[in-house]
C-alpha cells in the first residue's frame, strides 16, 4: 500500500509571537520551527498501516527551503522518501494554493491513500486536506479515530471511524485511493531515533516547483486580541469567598 | 443575500444553527436558510421561525445519513441557482468535512472559523488563538462561524413563520463514494456538551482521579455538566467525549467553572464564549484569569466543598 502524509512545518507553539510591521504576518526570521503537531498523528498512523499491511510512506511538504528540517524529522521517523513543494510564498498562502501545491506533487506518485492532520496550528483553515480530496479526485473522510484497510485484491477499501460532536461517532466506507484527516491523539507517537536520523540522510527528497496560485483571501490585519474582560477576584477565606461567587453568580450574572 | 446551511442530527436542530442565523441577520441584507436531509419537515419549520426572506428544503431518501458527497451534491446546484453573495455555516466537525468539497465545487474560497463579520471581510483566529486576523476575501464566498462567536437568542423572530419550499434537486445516490453507518455513542454517558447550559470543567489542579467526583458533586449542584481540559482525558480520568478545547468540543455555556485549569490557549479556544466564566486556581497568574469573570486563587480543594456547601445550604 502506497500511503502519502502532508506535513506542514509551523512555528513552535512555545515561540514568542511577534507581528511584522505591515501586521501581515509574524516577524518570523528568528522563530523556531517545528513538525505541525496534527500532522505528527498522521504520520504515526502512516506508519503504522505501513507495519501492518507493507507498502510505501511518502511524506510531501509544501513550504520554503527551511521545512527540509520537519521533513528530515519525518523520514527519522520512518517515511521512505519525501515530496517537497518548495516556494518561500507557501509559508504564508492560503487553502487553495497549498492544495494545488500538493495536488501537484502527490498525482503523480499514484497513491492508495492519502493521510493530513486536521488543521496546522498557524493559520488554522482545516481545509486543506478536503480540497485537496477533490483536486485528487478521491473520496475523503475528516477526523479520524481509526483506520481499517481491506488489503484484499481487488476490494481496495477503508473503513475509518469518524468522531462527530457532542460524544458520537459513525463508521464509514470508502473506496480507495481515499483522503483521511487524522484526529490528533489517535495514536501513541514515536520519536527518532539515532539509527533514523541517519538513514534519513539517504532518502531522497524530491524537490517540486509550484506554479503560482492567486490567493484568494488575504490577511488585511494580524494582531493580539483585546483582553476583553475585567476579572473580578473574589478574595477572603474559602467559606467566604464560596459565599460571595454564589451571590454574584445569583443576582449579578443570573447564572444559577 | 446570505444563504445559511442549517445543521441538524436525529431530528434535532444544532443550535449552532441559530447563532449561525443571527450573524446573518446582523450582517444586513436578505437572509435565506437551506435545509438538507430526509424528512427534515420540522426542522424547516423551526428554523422558519426567524425572520428570513424564504426557507428553501432539500429533501431526498439519499441524505438521511450524512455525507460529504451527498451534502456536495444537494447544496452545490442550489448555491448555483440561489446565487447568494455569501454562505454562512456554523464552524462544526460536519461543517469541517463538507464544506471546503463544496466550496471547490462552486469556485468560491471559503473563510474558516469566523468570529465576526467586519464590512466585505471577517475576524478569525491564528496561531491557536493567539493573534487574532481580518482577513479580506473575493467575490462571492462561503463562511464559517466558531460557536459561541453569535448568541443562538439574538436571533430576529418573524412577524409570522417564513415562506418554506422544497427545491427540486436530485441526488444522484450512485455519485454518493462514502458509505455511512449510522452514528453511535460510545459511552453510555456521552453528553453533548454544546448543548449544556452549565459546565464545570477539571484541569490538571485536580490531582487525581479519586478526586473528580469532587467536581462532579460541584456540577451537581449547579445544575451542570462535567468537562475537562486535555490531559484529564487522555489520562483516561473522564472519557474523552467530555473534553473541551481545540480538539475536543467548543461550547458557549451560560456558566462555565474551570477548576485547577491553567488556561492553554487550546483549551481556551474551546469555551472563551461562554457568557459567564469563574476560574478557580491555586496560581494568580494563570492565564485563565484572563478571561474570567469571576476568579478565586485558592486551593480548590477547599473552595470547592464551601462552594457545594453554600449552593446545598
Amino acid at each position: 500500500m502506497k500511503i502519502a502524509v502532508c506535513i506542514k512545518q509551523v512555528v513552535t507553539r512555545e515561540w514568542q509571537l511577534r507581528v511584522n510591521e505591515q501586521k501581515t504576518w509574524i516577524r518570523d526570521h528568528d522563530a523556531s520551527f517545528e513538525l505541525n503537531e496534527p500532522d505528527a498523528y498522521a504520520l504515526e498512523e502512516a506508519l503504522r498501516l505501513k507495519e501492518k499491511h507493507g507498502g510505501e510512506v511518502i511524506v510531501c511538504s509544501a513550504g520554503p527551503a527551511r521545512a527540509t528540517q520537519v521533513i528530515r524529522e519525518a523520514l527519522a521517523r520512518g517515511a521512505d522518501r519525501a515530496v517537497h513543494v518548495e516556494s518561500d510564498a507557501l509559508a504564508t498562502a492560503d487553502a487553495n494554493a497549498v492544495a494545488d501545491a500538493l495536488a501537484g506533487a502527490i498525482q503523480p506518485e499514484q497513491v492508495d491513500l492519502v493521510l493530513t492532520g486536521l488543521q496546522s496550528d498557524d493559520q488554522g483553515f482545516g481545509q486543506v486536506g478536503v480540497l485537496l480530496a477533490g483536486r485528487l479526485g478521491m473520496p475523503h473522510a475528516t477526523i479520524i479515530m481509526e483506520v481499517q484497510v481491506d488489503a484484499a485484491p481487488g476490494q481496495g477499501a477503508v473503513r475509518v471511524k469518524r468522531e462527530l460532536e457532542g460524544g458520537w461517532f459513525q463508521w464509514v466506507g470508502l473506496p480507495m485511493p481515499a483522503l483521511l484527516t487524522i484526529q490528533s491523539g489517535i495514536n501513541q507517537l514515536r520519536y527518532a531515533t539515532l539509527k533514523g536520523i541517519m538513514a534519513a540522510k539517504k532518502k531522497e527528497i524530491r524537490k517540486v516547483v509550484p506554479a503560482a496560485a492567486p490567493a484568494a483571501q488575504r490577511i488585511a490585519s494580524l494582531y493580539f486580541p483585546e483582553k476583553g474582560k475585567k476579572t473580578q477576584m473574589l478574595a477572603g477565606a474559602p467559606a467566604e469567598a464560596a459565599k460571595e461567587l454564589i451571590t454574584r453568580l445569583r443576582e449579578e450574572a443570573r447564572a444559577l | 443575500m446570505i444563504l445559511v446551511i442549517a445543521e441538524h442530527r436525529d431530528g434535532a436542530l444544532n443550535r449552532a444553527t441559530l447563532e449561525t442565523v443571527a450573524a446573518a441577520q446582523q450582517s444586513g441584507g436578505s437572509v435565506k436558510i437551506a435545509v438538507v436531509g430526509s424528512g427534515v419537515g420540522d426542522i424547516a419549520r423551526q428554523v422558519a421561525a426567524a425572520a428570513v426572506a424564504e426557507v428553501i428544503v432539500i429533501d431526498d431518501p439519499a441524505l438521511r445519513l450524512y455525507t460529504a458527497d451527498g451534502f456536495v451534491l444537494a447544496l452545490a446546484p442550489l448555491v448555483e441557482a440561489e446565487k447568494p453573495d455569501r454562505v454562512f455555516l456554523p464552524h462544526t466537525y460536519q461543517t469541517r468535512d463538507f464544506a471546503p468539497a463544496l466550496a471547490a465545487r462552486v469556485g468560491r474560497p471559503l473563510v474558516t472559523d469566523c468570529v465576526a463579520v467586519k464590512g466585505a471581510g471577517y475576524v478569525r483566529p491564528m496561531f491557536q488563538g493567539k493573534l487574532q486576523a481580518e482577513v479580506s476575501v473575493d467575490g462571492p464566498h462561503i463562511a464559517t462561524f466558531q460557536i459561541g462567536a453569535y448568541r443562538a437568542d439574538q436571533v430576529t423572530a418573524g412577524p409570522a413563520p417564513a415562506a418554506t419550499r422544497t427545491a427540486s434537486i436530485a441526488i444522484d445516490a450512485s455519485k454518493i463514494r462514502q458509505r455511512p453507518e449510522p452514528p453511535f455513542k460510545e459511552a453510555k454517558q456521552a453528553v453533548d456538551l454544546s448543548q449544556a447550559e452549565r459546565i464545570v470543567a477539571v484541569g490538571r489542579g485536580i490531582k487525581g482521579q479519586e478526586h473528580v467526583q469532587l467536581a462532579q458533586q460541584l456540577a451537581q449542584a449547579m445544575g451542570a455538566e462535567l468537562a475537562a481540559s486535555r490531559p484529564i482525558c487522555d489520562a483516561g480520568w473522564l472519557p474523552m467525549d467530555r473534553q473541551i478545547g481545540s480538539s475536543g468540543q467548543t461550547v458557549a455555556p451560560k456558566l462555565y467553572v474551570a477548576l485547577g485549569i491553567s488556561g492553554a490557549i487550546q483549551h481556551l479556544v474551546g469555551m472563551k464564549g461562554s457568557r459567564t466564566i469563574v476560574a478557580i486556581n491555586k496560581d494568580p497568574e494563570a492565564p485563565i484569569f484572563e478571561i474570567a469573570d469571576y476568579g478565586i486563587a485558592g486551593d480548590l480543594f477547599e473552595v470547592v466543598p464551601a462552594l457545594i456547601a453554600e449552593l446545598t445550604k
